[in-house]
């Protein structure tokens, strides 16, 4: 099996095969190594090669899929290399429309801006109100406010519009 | 022979406790009007004492850890706290029906409401804390500011009482000078309090720590301090018992923190020598004095470079933090607590505090450092809990269970003591590295983080230390590790990856195969192979 890995940014091709005896022969840019792999549970395995032991766990529970090993935690991204579908486009637009949306579920308390109002870079837009805090939701850019989806006393579920800055 | 009880302090030294003969009631239950990781702490220290420890809820809470830990349990209304942790009569009914002796509060929530405190005395139910006269004295800050005054204890320059319009701000503070402090009058926990710099600010952060105090204490006075820059933040634990005896449990420090909510503390301070936590202390006992207090309580104090001290609040009730000075002084603090309550005098003197050892807290948030430390409610999909040597861990949740988003963020709480500070962090940065929490994002990172700062290495701390703080650097210890890893899970996992990619090199199946059961698919094929 052929796997494009990427860790933090970092791609490598890996290549495994599953071996007699239960180890994977492991091939990493070239080199071999041979893999002791004990499976502790769906989410954690034990990994002995070359003498170096180290468990791996994974949490994808989230968009971002993250690696966590000795407490550190990388964000991992696997593709098969001869499959189309997994490729990720990439959305790296600074420029043009931003939306903001709710980072979590709230209350909205206050809107300090109007649509059509200029508005600058972490210039507060509205004050969302979750687990007793009231937040500021901050506009990401220089521009003008476009839109504003959320009104004052209204409830927001996480992911939810809140408004466009153009 | 003369009976004595020892209180074992891990470095051979003992605070010894001579057993005093006086009038006391001794509790055979006690109700806990609280939820979260204090909930379970208490009624942790009521098993221990042979207590039955009764549990309420809100709606929200039927399967929260403090509910499955109880004897007893009484759902006291909607997931709102409103309705239901602040609702004294659902509260004072599920009293009356276990037949508790006695209430024991928390912090936050109903803890420094003195209604409530007399409320229990008028059901002649004891509430575990201090009279509902000090608890009024020392709760509206900007009375206790009054009677601090009055009693020659050094506070910050401000109002001592609430201000009325936007326009008497305006002229306060340019009177005793930007910048400023807002403070919500019966606040605490950083909520209703805003920085301001210059007039132009001061409008909208008074409205708004008007609108915050008025919804998280039904109250919106909001009184003025002049903010004094990168102070630290030390406060001092007293102990008082209902016999006129008062000590000092030396002082903590918590000045790393978060929009003025505490995020490390550690006891002792590495800025206080002994002379300074004699003077604090000091001062400590006689603000308590002056209003009677009774039970745990804490004076906190702003501190600056030049080591002067000045009152900032007292808290009437058990802290967050208090684990640290239970490390350090080898005290219960909630055992104390109850045996206050239960009319016992305090069996040892000042003298016989001493501190032992270094203790550091982290307070673990489901929060989210990458989005601006949003908070972070949902379900625990996976928890690994750190132990070994010197780690406590205060915890209120557990896996499978979701954070509900009505109440404060704070998950657990992560403690580490060694012999001394370096020790002490050492300790818990290797705990960090064992503690995993899945399916929600929380602040643990922040903690390695400032750990390894060199900043905090040193103890050089303020209120300023996470102003502007960069966020954590990408690991890269273990990219190739992690990289094999990814590898192998999917290898093992195929149609767990996540990206809905499937090797095509499978043996045994077609990729057109039915996803009904990959854990049946890898498990025939290592069974197989």
């Amino acid at each position: 099996m052929v796997y494009e890995v990427t860790i933090n940014g970092h791609v490598k091709r890996v290549e495994l095969s599953r071996q007699n005896g239960g180890g994977w022969l492991c091939s990493l840019e070239g080199r071999e190594v041979l893999l002791d792999v004990q499976v502790i549970n769906p989410d954690v395995v034990s990994i002995v090669y070359e003498g170096k032991s180290f468990e791996a766990r994974k949490d994808y529970s989230s968009a971002v899929h993250r690696i966590w090993i000795q407490g550190e935690s990388y964000a991992a991204e696997v593709n098969d290399p001869r499959s189309f579908s997994g490729r990720k486009k990439r959305a790296g637009q600074e420029d043009g429309p931003r939306r903001l949306t709710a980072p979590m579920p709230g209350k909205i308390v206050r809107v300090l801006l109007e649509e059509a109002s200029e508005v600058e870079a972490g210039q507060g837009i509205m004050v969302i109100e979750a687990m007793k805090m009231q937040n500021e939701i901050k506009s990401p850019k220089n521009g003008r406010i476009q839109k504003i989806q959320a009104q004052a006393g209204t409830s927001v579920n996480a992911g939810d519009l809140l408004a466009i800055v153009e | 022979m003369k009976p004595f009880v020892f209180v074992p302090h891990l470095h051979g030294r003992a605070v010894k406790i001579k057993p005093v003969a006086c009038k006391r009631q001794n509790f055979n239950k006690i109700l806990i009007s609280n939820r979260g990781e204090i909930a379970v702490r208490i009624i942790r220290a009521c098993r221990e004492m042979g207590i039955s420890p009764v549990a309420v809820y809100s709606e929200a809470d039927r399967t929260a850890l403090h509910v499955r830990k109880a004897d007893e349990a009484y759902a006291i209304g909607p997931a709102a706290a409103s309705g239901s942790y602040l609702n004294m009569d659902r509260i004072l009914d599920a009293a009356k029906k276990s037949g508790a002796e006695a209430i024991h509060p928390g912090y936050g929530f109903l803890s420094e409401n003195e209604k409530f405190a007399q409320a229990c005395a008028d059901a002649g139910i004891k509430f575990i804390g201090p009279t509902p006269h000090s608890m009024q004295q020392m709760g509206s800050k900007t009375q206790a500011r009054l009677s601090m005054e009055r009693a020659g204890v050094p506070i910050v320059p401000g109002t001592s009482t609430a201000v009325r319009s936007s326009a008497e701000a305006v002229t306060i503070a340019v009177k005793i000078g930007y910048p400023i402090m807002l403070k919500a009058a019966a606040g605490g926990g950083g909520k209703g309090m805003r920085l301001v710099n210059e007039t132009k600010d001061l409008e909208s952060a008074l409205q708004s720590a008007q609108s915050e105090a008025l919804r998280a204490f039904g109250d919106d006075s909001v009184y003025i301090e002049k903010a004094i820059i990168n102070p630290r933040h030390i406060e001092v634990q007293i102990l008082a018992d209902e016999h006129g005896n008062t000590l000092y449990l030396g002082e903590r420090e918590c000045s790393i923190q978060r929009r003025h909510q505490k995020v490390i503390e550690e006891a002792p301070s590495p800025f206080v020598d002994d002379e300074m936590r004699r003077r604090m202390g000091e001062t400590a006992v006689l603000a308590a004095k002056a209003s009677g207090y009774t039970n745990a309580g804490t004076i906190e104090f702003l501190a600056d470079a030049n080591k002067n001290f000045y009152f900032l609040e007292m808290n009437t009730r058990l802290q967050v933090e208090h684990p640290v000075t239970e490390f350090v002084t080898g005290l219960d603090l909630v055992h104390w607590q109850i045996r206050i309550a239960q009319g016992e005098k305090l069996p040892f003197a000042q003298k016989d505090v001493q501190l032992r050892g270094h203790a550091i807290e982290c307070r673990v948030y489901a929060e989210d450092p990458e989005n601006n430390f949003f908070p972070s409610p949902g379900i625990i999909t996976k928890l690994g809990e750190p132990s070994g040597p010197g780690i406590r861990v205060d915890s209120g949740v557990y896996e499978g269970w979701k954070v509900p988003i009505d109440y404060d963020p704070l998950l657990a709480k992560l403690i580490g003591f060694g012999t001394d500070r370096q020790q002490a962090a050492a300790k818990l940065r290797r705990a960090l590295d064992e503690y995993f929490v899945g399916g929600i994002k929380t602040n643990l990172a922040l903690f390695k983080q400032i750990l390894d700062d060199p900043r905090f290495i040193e103890g050089n701390l303020s209120t300023a230390f996470l102003n502007n703080y960069p966020k954590p650097p990408e690991p890269t210890g273990n990219i190739e590790s992690a990289t094999i890893a990814a590898a192998l899970f999917a290898a093992i996992h195929p149609s767990a990856n996540g990206n809905g990619v499937s090797p095509q090199s499978k043996p045994n199946e077609t990729s057109s195969s039915a996803p009904s059961s990959s854990w049946k698919r890898s498990a025939r094929r290592e069974a197989l192979q």
